[in-house]
């Protein structure tokens, strides 16, 4: 570059010439900005064209062309989303450039554009970023341009390859061992370094903990950082356990509030491993506490305090102050923003502070931020307990209905959730729980109505003394005829037809109730929900039609039946030629009966209550009294499979049969299946006679699989007995003395029926093989393992891979020596090269890893 | 730890951005989009975090420029935010009140600047001062070689003009 070009041959005068003009009327990276932004309307033509340009020029021999071409390319990419891998040799080839200008937008340039999984070329790189690394060691030229290693330093953090990191890892020894400017940067380097190579630890390791007790801040506050991230939450902390003195003495020493809050998350990582550093650590936290000015600082240490140091009252104290004075500065959205954040933290242990502040947080719930509103919620849900549960409920859902769609649907389903945990175990008054269902349910936008139908019908089974209340709840849905326009609440509905029809026995005016089962705006209703509603009716007349017959009800007499029946006839009439097979069906079940009611009524005349009426309504009736019960996920496992039974049969044969929506509609809703059991009891119906047959196969199933069902046995229903009211329970004691463990209200809580804990199997299986998958994970533990033996093979240790892994045998069995003779420092001081001499940090034999971590890499990907 | 840096105007259109994890282009362009999206709207009296997918993102809005941080879900973020604000500072003092143009026209120098702020996703200098110092020292070195590099190349220019004349 220094000495002018020769002049062009007469073999090359072409190129040379095409190269001349490339280099002459070259354009700068401010023309082409310049062009680009001059007409904005045309900016994709221009891009295009300078596109081309760039790809002629940056074949140019002279580098200069060269760099400008790149630069101009980098500008593309990294603005306006050009790839620019088609340059990635062309980066390469100006990475050895003398000039520094060059080489920094060659640097830059590798820097944004190489990806370390798809640029291939980047093993060709190895040599450059060695040969500047070591530039100042080695060069004469160091003097004139001494930041030149900072720029492979910048490749190496944001471009790197494990590979390229193993090649490189020994030339960032010398800059980690030397005081400069460009240390902090090659500890961040190495950070990086370490993370995507673990093999790299024998060598990079020690260098970066003496980083640590360097004079210079800035690269201790490298070194913390690096630490910081080491240990972060996918990585397992223990093996960083050793360093807490050193770090320590940072937390201590140091002036610059970034280091302190790096050193304080360490802290927070380490001090749950090792509950002994807490007392260490409370008084230096308490002192920023009260005296630090940088908010950052204080509410780290809040965030410590709360999270690892809860058995500390006096700083717990100190912190919960601080929380207090975030929350209640109101002209800083983002203190009060963080100081919901922490107070959610104190949640299970210190409910009385969250209490304290409940007035602050209900208000923020009506904030017009959503992150503070999110916030709010969440503090809102973790102070929520059986006591207070009415109260916080009822104000949530009130604050949904006047939200904005989305957040009221969040507060809904939090609400819906935590109501619903554990069997409903935060719900004391069943019958407020079931108004608050269907007020939820009226809630303009609320888009729930899978779940809330769900809790409906579960309650319902579960709970017996809520049933008068579900039933009023349910009429109510069912009369407004402007809920039959939401599509939304279709589900909502139909649990409630079934619910009027299942426990038609607590309503007051069966007329009303048919009235407004068979509206005319049902006809809106999709087929299911409505072959539900057709169900409800049959359920409803026959009870009407028994309960006439027992004169048992003053509101039901002759005109009454009369009037549903021709009611029904009208209404349902016009159904029988539906082309829904689901409504059809119940249809014609339903019509058959109501003529066979008309029909006997008009032979026998009136008030005959003997003979043929009185037989066919009874054992219709006896048909729907059966009471149906929650059925436990795991019955099916409790079932011993019959020998002859092959269930390995192929049934593929069967697709044929089976809908998509059928397969669907037994998958929405896999607890409670009222639909296709109601669907079987009409099929009797229709049978007539022979259903006394039907109805006694199912006693002797009950007598049967006794198990599965619940008990109907009037007197079980005695708040005395109800401890044994499901049979099941008795192997569970636990789960009913966890329900009566408080007994400050003044109303008894009704029983909730729960079958087994496997009832929550979904859940807790999921959750079990999530521990199981963590067990399991791919180990990365190269890193740990290597930390752990170099630490165990002390100062004199060679850095070799080999060795060190050999040094983590060792380390396990000498961690197991010390665990049987707790508290021999000695022992752990000379393990630890005599640098550590906190006499807090007893031991020293980090538990031998069980829970490995995940591949560090993925981890840093989005 | 930093995820990315992203500079933003009020329309989208990006002014800088700058990655710490190794992306895709494609991904970087959707990251991008989101980003704004979220950010843009809100209203100037809101808090400065949003959670963005399992991140999150610390913003300050500048006139009409938007600078955001994807940081991880456990960092500080009023530690984060002052960051942003230190950076804008620096890049006010070196271009003397900062314009969005200033940065368009000085992207390189941008990025400069940035990467002696912040290295590997890690802040590297917290001092004002400090930078400013060794912007000056860099910023030497750069000019000086570019003019050595003009010197090179305008003798032989003129070469090349007499002969092709």
């Amino acid at each position: 570059m220094a000495s002018p070009p020769p002049l062009p041959s007469s073999t090359s005068v072409l190129s040379s010439a095409s190269s001349l003009a490339d280099s002459l009327f070259q354009r700068s990276l401010d023309d082409l900005i310049k062009s680009v932004r001059s007409d904005p309307s045309s900016e994709p033509s221009i891009i295009a064209r300078s596109l081309s340009e760039i790809r002629r020029e940056i074949r140019s021999s002279d580098p200069l062309t060269k760099s400008i071409a790149l630069q101009k390319l980098t500008y593309l990419s990294s603005l306006h989303f050009h790839s620019m891998s088609f340059a990635a040799f062309h980066t390469l080839e100006l990475l050895p450039s003398p000039s520094p200008q060059t080489k920094r937008l060659a640097y830059l340039a590798a820097s944004l554009s190489f990806h370390p999984s798809t640029t291939e070329l980047l093993p060709l790189a190895t040599h450059q970023l060695h040969k500047d690394l070591t530039s100042l060691s080695t060069s004469s030229s160091s003097s004139s341009f001494p930041f030149l290693p900072s720029l492979p330093l910048h490749l190496l953090s944001l471009a790197s390859s494990a590979d390229l990191s193993s090649h490189l890892a020994p030339d960032l020894v010398p800059l980690l061992s030397r005081s400069s400017p460009l240390q902090p940067k090659a500890v961040a380097a190495t950070y990086r370094v370490l993370s995507l190579c673990p093999s790299t630890v024998p060598v990079l390791f020690k260098p970066l903990v003496d980083c640590l007790s360097s004079d210079n801040p800035l690269t201790v506050s490298a070194a913390v950082g690096a630490f910081c991230e080491l240990s972060a939450p996918p990585n397992d902390p223990a093996p960083y356990l050793p360093l807490a003195p050193e770090i320590y003495r940072v937390l201590v020493n140091s002036r610059s509030n970034w280091t302190l809050i790096k050193a304080l998350k360490i802290f927070s990582r380490l001090v749950p491993l090792e509950p002994r550093l807490g007392t260490r650590i409370v008084e230096p936290l308490s002192k920023f506490l009260r005296e630090s000015q940088a908010k950052s600082l204080v509410l780290e240490c809040i965030k410590t305090v709360v999270s690892c140091l809860p058995t500390h009252t006096e700083a717990m104290r100190l912190a919960i102050d601080k929380i207090k004075e975030l929350l209640s500065s109101d002209d800083d959205p983002n203190l009060r923003y963080l100081g919901l954040q922490t107070l959610g933290m104190l949640a299970p242990g210190h409910l009385w502070a969250l209490e304290e502040s409940r007035e602050v947080v209900a208000q923020s719930l009506t904030d017009p931020d959503r992150s503070i509103c999110h916030e709010a919620l969440r503090v809102m849900m973790a102070m929520t307990l059986q006591e207070n549960s009415i109260e916080s409920c009822t104000l949530l859902v009130r604050q949904a209905a006047k939200s904005d769609p989305e957040f009221a649907n969040e507060i809904l389903d939090s609400v819906l959730t935590s109501c619903s945990k554990d069997f409903y175990e935060l719900v004391v008054d069943f019958d407020w729980y079931v108004s608050l269902l269907g007020e939820m349910a009226r809630i303009v936008h609320c888009t729930k109505g899978d779940e809330i139908s769900r809790q409906l019908v579960d309650i319902g089974l579960r709970v017996r003394d809520a049933r008068p209340e579900l039933v009023r709840v349910a009429r109510e849905l069912l009369i407004d005829p402007s809920l039959l326009g939401n599509h939304f609440l279709y589900n909502v509905l139909s649990a409630a037809a079934w619910i009027s029809g299942e426990y038609v026995e607590f309503s007051k005016d069966p007329m009303e109730l048919v009235e407004a089962l068979l509206q005319p705006r049902t006809s809106l209703l999709p087929t299911s929900a409505r072959a539900v509603y057709i169900q409800s009716v049959l359920k409803v007349l026959t009870f009407s039609c028994n309960s006439h017959i027992d004169e048992s009800s003053s509101l039901v007499n002759d005109t009454v039946i009369a009037r549903m029946l021709s009611l029904i006839e009208m209404t349902v009439g016009p159904l029988a030629e539906s082309e829904e097979a689901e409504v059809e069906d119940r249809v014609r079940n339903l019509l058959g009966v109501v003529r066979l009611v008309a029909n006997i009524k008009d032979l026998s005349g009136d008030k005959d209550k003997d003979g043929m009426i009185y037989e066919v309504v009874r054992v219709m009736d006896a048909l729907f009294s059966d009471e149906m019960g929650p059925v436990s996920a795991n019955a099916q496992k409790k079932v011993s499979v019959p020998e002859d039974l092959d269930l390995k049969d192929n049934l593929a044969d069967l697709s044929e049969f089976i809908s998509d929506n059928d397969a669907a509609m037994s998958r929405s809703n896999p607890s409670i299946l009222f639909y296709p059991q109601s669907c079987n009891a009409s099929e009797e119906v229709e049978v007539g006679p022979t259903s006394v047959a039907e109805s006694t196969s199912l006693k002797e199933h009950r007598k049967r699989h006794g198990l599965y069902y619940l008990s109907t046995d009037k007197e079980t229903t005695e708040p005395e007995l109800t401890e044994d009211y499901p049979r099941v329970n008795e192997t569970l004691p636990l789960s009913n003395g966890d329900t009566t463990r408080r007994v400050k209200v003044t109303k008894l809580r009704p029983t909730v029926v729960k079958l087994d804990e496997g009832e929550d199997l979904a859940t807790s299986s999921s959750l079990s093989t999530k521990v199981e998958a963590m067990k399991d994970d791919p180990l990365s533990g190269a890193i740990k393992d290597v930390l752990l033996g170099k630490k165990g093979n002390g100062a004199s240790s060679s850095f070799d891979a080999s060795s060190s892994s050999q040094g983590k045998g060792k380390d396990k069995v000498k961690g197991k020596e010390i665990k049987s003779k707790k508290g021999e420092e000695g022992e752990s001081k000379d393990r630890h090269k005599g640098r550590r001499k906190h006499k807090h940090r007893k031991e020293p034999a980090p538990p031998v890893s069980v829970a490995q971590e995940t591949p560090v890499i993925q981890d840093f990907l989005l | 730890m930093i995820r990315f840096i992203l500079l933003q105007n009020r329309q989208g259109k990006t002014r800088l951005a700058k990655y710490y994890v190794p992306l895709e282009d494609s991904e970087k362009h959707k990251v991008e989009y989101e980003v704004h999206r979220l950010v843009v709207n809100r209203d100037p009296k809101f808090t400065n975090f949003v959670e963005f997918r399992t991140h999150k993102v610390i913003y300050r809005r500048y006139a009409g420029l938007f600078f955001s941080m994807c940081v991880d879900i456990t960092d500080n973020e009023l530690a984060y935010l002052e960051c942003i604000h230190l950076f804008v500072e620096i890049l006010d003092h070196f271009f003397s009140n900062v314009c969005e143009l200033d940065l368009v026209f000085n992207f390189h120098k941008v990025y400069l600047i940035l990467d002696e702020f912040i290295l590997a996703g890690e802040l590297q200098e917290t001092s004002k001062r400090a930078i400013i110092e060794r912007m000056g020292e860099l910023e030497n070195i750069y000019f000086r070689a570019m003019r050595f590099a003009i010197v090179i190349f305008t003798p032989w220019l003129k070469d090349l003009a007499f002969f092709s004349w």
